[in-house]
């Protein structure tokens, strides 16, 4: 088993409501000095057989990110 | 004669089966409920309706489970083949996902859960989804959605229904329904299926069940 880590975020210029909740948040608590929030998922993938990070990379295009409006970022920890 | 038959999906989390069965018969059809892990339409299925609700419970994105369903391959094919699809809600969000309609929906730019009757405009009134509706046209219909904002390019869709007035969820071109190029797939947020009988204040909706056997 490999342990892979797939990142999915909004894409950079697509309105992120969420982002932008949280950070509203932020600065009413009092963190001054947040200029952007985006908020994304973090996948986490136990794979079996070979090139796990290829085959991770296959599930993101078919189903984990919309890229219309996603990015996604696939990583295997050392 | 027996009559026309029309698919009427259910996912786990599909919520609206049977107000969207109860128009369809109200159109004069048969609803044939369906099955997600169905791997065939019911024979003879003329249209398919896919209704609103919480597939999957939403995990992921919207829509993005159920579009990849054994139902959904067999849907792929009856709208390849030219065959009637209508997406309400839920329904609208799965056909994006499956790529039957192009774009995707995104949450409200409120982030809230909007609940409410809308005053819809006919765009394109060259398809079969408004029932000979002139362009400017009004359809009074509820929605109630969190993610409803449909993002992506118009001009790969047909425009067929925007929200008359405010934009209401942060849609791009305040677009509340669209077909696909070719006209025989339709996506709405708002709920045709609550817009049936005068009692609940508007019978709008009943143009686009009609299409789905015209």
């Amino acid at each position: 088993m490999t342990l892979v880590v797939v990142t999915v975020m909004p894409k950079k210029g697509v309105l992120d409501p969420q982002g932008q909740a949280v950070q509203g948040a932020l600065s009413h608590m009092g963190f001054a000095g947040v200029s952007d929030v985006r908020v994304g998922k973090r996948i986490e993938l136990e794979i079996a057989g070979h090139d796990p990070a290829g085959q991770a990379t296959k599930m993101c295009e078919d189903l984990l990110a919309n890229q219309l409006i996603e990015d996604f970022h696939v990583e295997v920890p050392g | 004669m027996s009559a026309t038959r029309v698919a009427v999906l259910r996912f786990p989390g599909t919520l609206d089966h049977e107000s969207a069965a109860r128009a369809v018969e109200g159109v004069g059809a048969e609803p044939v409920f369906t099955h997600h892990e169905d791997t065939a339409l019911p024979q003879g299925t003329h249209a398919v309706v896919i209704p609103g609700g919480f597939s999957y419970g939403d995990h992921l994105r919207p829509g993005a489970l159920a579009s990849r369903t054994p139902i959904m391959a067999a849907v792929t094919g009856h709208a390849k083949d030219g065959g009637k699809v209508l997406g309400i809600c839920n329904g609208f969000q799965i056909l994006c996902e499956s790529g039957l309609l192009p774009g995707v929906l995104r949450p409200n730019a409120s982030l809230s859960f909007i609940c409410r009757q809308a005053d819809l405009e006919v765009a394109d009134s060259g398809t079969p989804w408004t029932g000979g509706r002139l362009a400017g046209e009004v359809l009074s219909i509820p929605f109630k959605h969190h993610d409803g904002a449909w993002f992506g390019t118009p001009g790969e869709a047909r425009v067929v229904l925007r929200y008359k007035g405010g934009n209401p969820n942060g849609s791009i071109d305040k677009i509340a329904g669209i077909s696909n190029l070719g006209g025989n797939v339709m996506g709405l947020m708002p709920h045709p299926e609550e817009a049936q009988d005068p009692l609940l204040g508007s019978t709008d909706g009943r143009v686009l069940f009609a299409a789905l056997i015209a």
